[in-house]
């Protein structure tokens, strides 16, 4: 019994600290001096939503709230193009000879296992060797790279649940391949393109070199904004906090919403995670 | 009516063309890099080991490769000690609500990684431990901070496919509590922990941004020097430096290519 009290206690205590620099910033988004510091709570009336209001009306906030658009645009646009370039894959992956699968797995590897670094450098040498400038579409490219292994890899264990006989059934009833491979595969496997598509955004949003190295720089993401203030002794930009504390409660709104509705009737799911 | 037919393997081209042109051609771009010079005037390319030479013969380079070592290291460990506890726990079934809680565990991940640093230190720095005047320390609890949630979820997945009843048979065949843990319980989640070190281990080395932002950029680390390399344009020596750490992943997988053979582990994750 003390045993698993202690055991509690370690789990959540570690929860805490893990969230403790984040929780630091939701208390002082309603304090709107430039830096954090725990005295100046003590210092009588200063909690306020002043960082919200400079958040959606002040120019400080203009420059957050576009790289907030640019981190969010990347992301999701990455994640679509990984989720269908990588749900095909998975399908043909599945029905390829053991060699071709093989080979497959091994390219898919490369950047899973290669440090981001690695992958943004190789990427930048092939741009500049072609002679490419850095654009939108070089970042695309550099995210999907990033996050396109980590769809096919939630998509593959899906498809080896799969029953194949119904995608035969649906050939020899008539249905042309696009419309058996629509009707009959897709569904089976949309947990698994779903939670891929869930990891690419995840991997997208909170990238840092890969961006760093394959943007044009007059693109600015959250992450290349905050390194650029922060990696020179900066204070984090005091807008920033009140926009941490909004996407903290929204994520915690949707966790919440999944949890309840989904997570109940698929134990399952829940336990691969 | 089309000459080819259909068939299903013919979608995953797409991706194959994708991995050659974006993955593929770039490795083998660094290793060309890595063993050619271009001459500034000619502009002609040539074969050489400079690179190599001027890599080695910079004390600077060397030093802080050994930092980066140390400090990769460092971090694996601590993560695995603190992650594995974590992971054992949470594996348990009679915790209902593990799966929220190890999501908890990942979800700052919501939250840039640079912000979280970046919160970490003013977090440190309010509690008056200032990256200024400890550069070290911050740095391995910047490290530690963002490495954890990697290292729990490898340990966790493999954990949940780990049959306690031998843990309960080794203790009622005698054994006492450490003989179980490490002639039972580590050996059976093995692959989680070789896993985990691999997730760990080179980001740790070869990321600079943690070091740059804890330690107020009083740290190089080797992910410094490749982005230094690549401020100047200086790719053939950037590659080299990339050539190096993939010497070393491609020795890590060799060594540990056998254990993980069973399933893939980091796969399963999600």
């Amino acid at each position: 019994m003390v045993k698993k009290i202690f055991a509690k206690v370690f789990i959540y205590f570690m929860l805490l600290l893990m969230y403790a620099p984040i929780i630091l910033l939701i208390i002082f988004s309603f304090v709107d001096f430039d830096y954090i510091d725990f005295r100046q709570l003590f210092n009588g009336d200063v909690i306020n939503l002043n960082l919200y209001k400079e958040l959606f009306t002040g120019e400080d906030g203009e420059v957050v709230v576009q790289a907030f658009k640019n981190t969010l645009l990347i992301a999701i646009v990455s994640a679509i193009v990984s989720t269908i370039l990588g749900t095909f894959a998975a399908i043909g992956m599945f029905y390829s000879k053991k060699r071709m699968r093989k080979l497959y797995e091994l390219g898919g590897q490369i950047p899973i296992l290669n440090p981001e670094i690695i992958t943004a450098l190789s990427l930048t040498i092939l741009f500049v060797f072609v002679g490419i400038q850095f654009n939108f579409f070089t970042l695309l490219i550099g995210h999907v790279v990033l996050t396109i292994p980590f769809v096919v890899l939630s998509i593959l264990p899906k498809l080896k649940q799969m029953d194949n006989n119904i995608y035969e059934a649906a050939l020899d009833l008539g249905a042309k391949p696009s419309k058996a491979l629509r009707s009959i595969i897709i569904p089976q496997i949309l947990p698994g393109i779903l939670s891929g598509f869930i990891l690419a955004v995840t991997l997208s949003l909170d990238d840092y070199i890969i961006t760093a190295f394959t943007r044009n720089n007059s693109f600015v993401t959250l992450s290349t904004y905050v390194y650029g203030v922060t990696s020179k002794r900066g204070a984090i930009p005091p807008t920033l906090r009140a926009l941490t504390a909004i996407i903290v409660v929204v994520t915690l709104i949707v966790l919440l919403v999944i949890n309840f509705t989904s997570g109940k009737k698929d134990n399952k799911r829940g336990k691969r995670i | 009516m089309s000459k080819i037919k259909f068939q299903r393997k013919f979608l995953a081209i797409p991706y194959g063309i994708f991995l050659v042109l974006f993955v593929v051609i770039p490795m083998v771009l660094i290793v060309v890099y890595a063993f050619s010079k271009t001459d500034p005037v000619t502009n002609k390319t040539t074969f050489s080991f400079e690179n190599l030479t001027t890599f080695f013969s910079n004390s600077y380079n060397l030093h802080t490769f050994l930092i980066s070592l140390a400090i990769g290291l460092g971090n694996t460990i601590i993560c695995l000690l603190i992650g594995y506890p974590i992971a054992f726990i949470l594996a348990k079934k009679e915790y209902k609500f593990n799966y929220i809680i190890v999501l908890l565990f990942v979800m700052p991940m919501w939250i840039n990684f640079v912000l979280r640093t970046a919160a970490t230190r003013d977090l440190l720095f309010t509690l008056g431990l200032s990256g200024g005047d400890h550069p070290y320390i911050s740095t391995m609890i910047g490290m530690v901070y963002n490495y954890l949630p990697f290292t729990i979820l490898p340990l966790y997945t493999t954990m949940l496919k780990m049959d306690r009843s031998l843990i309960e048979a080794s203790m009622d065949l005698g054994a006492n509590k450490v003989q179980t843990f490490t002639k039972t319980i580590i050996p059976m989640t093995f692959p989680g922990i070789v896993s985990a070190a691999s997730m760990v281990f080179m980001p740790t080395m070869s990321s600079y941004v943690i070091s740059d932002v804890m330690g107020e950029r009083q740290i190089s680390l080797i992910g410094n020097i490749i982005q230094l390399y690549f401020d100047q344009g200086l790719w053939n020596l950037g590659s080299f430096v990339a050539l190096i750490l993939l010497t070393i992943i491609l020795v890590f997988m060799v060594a540990t290519r056998n254990m993980e053979k069973e399933d893939n582990v980091r796969g399963g994750l999600w």
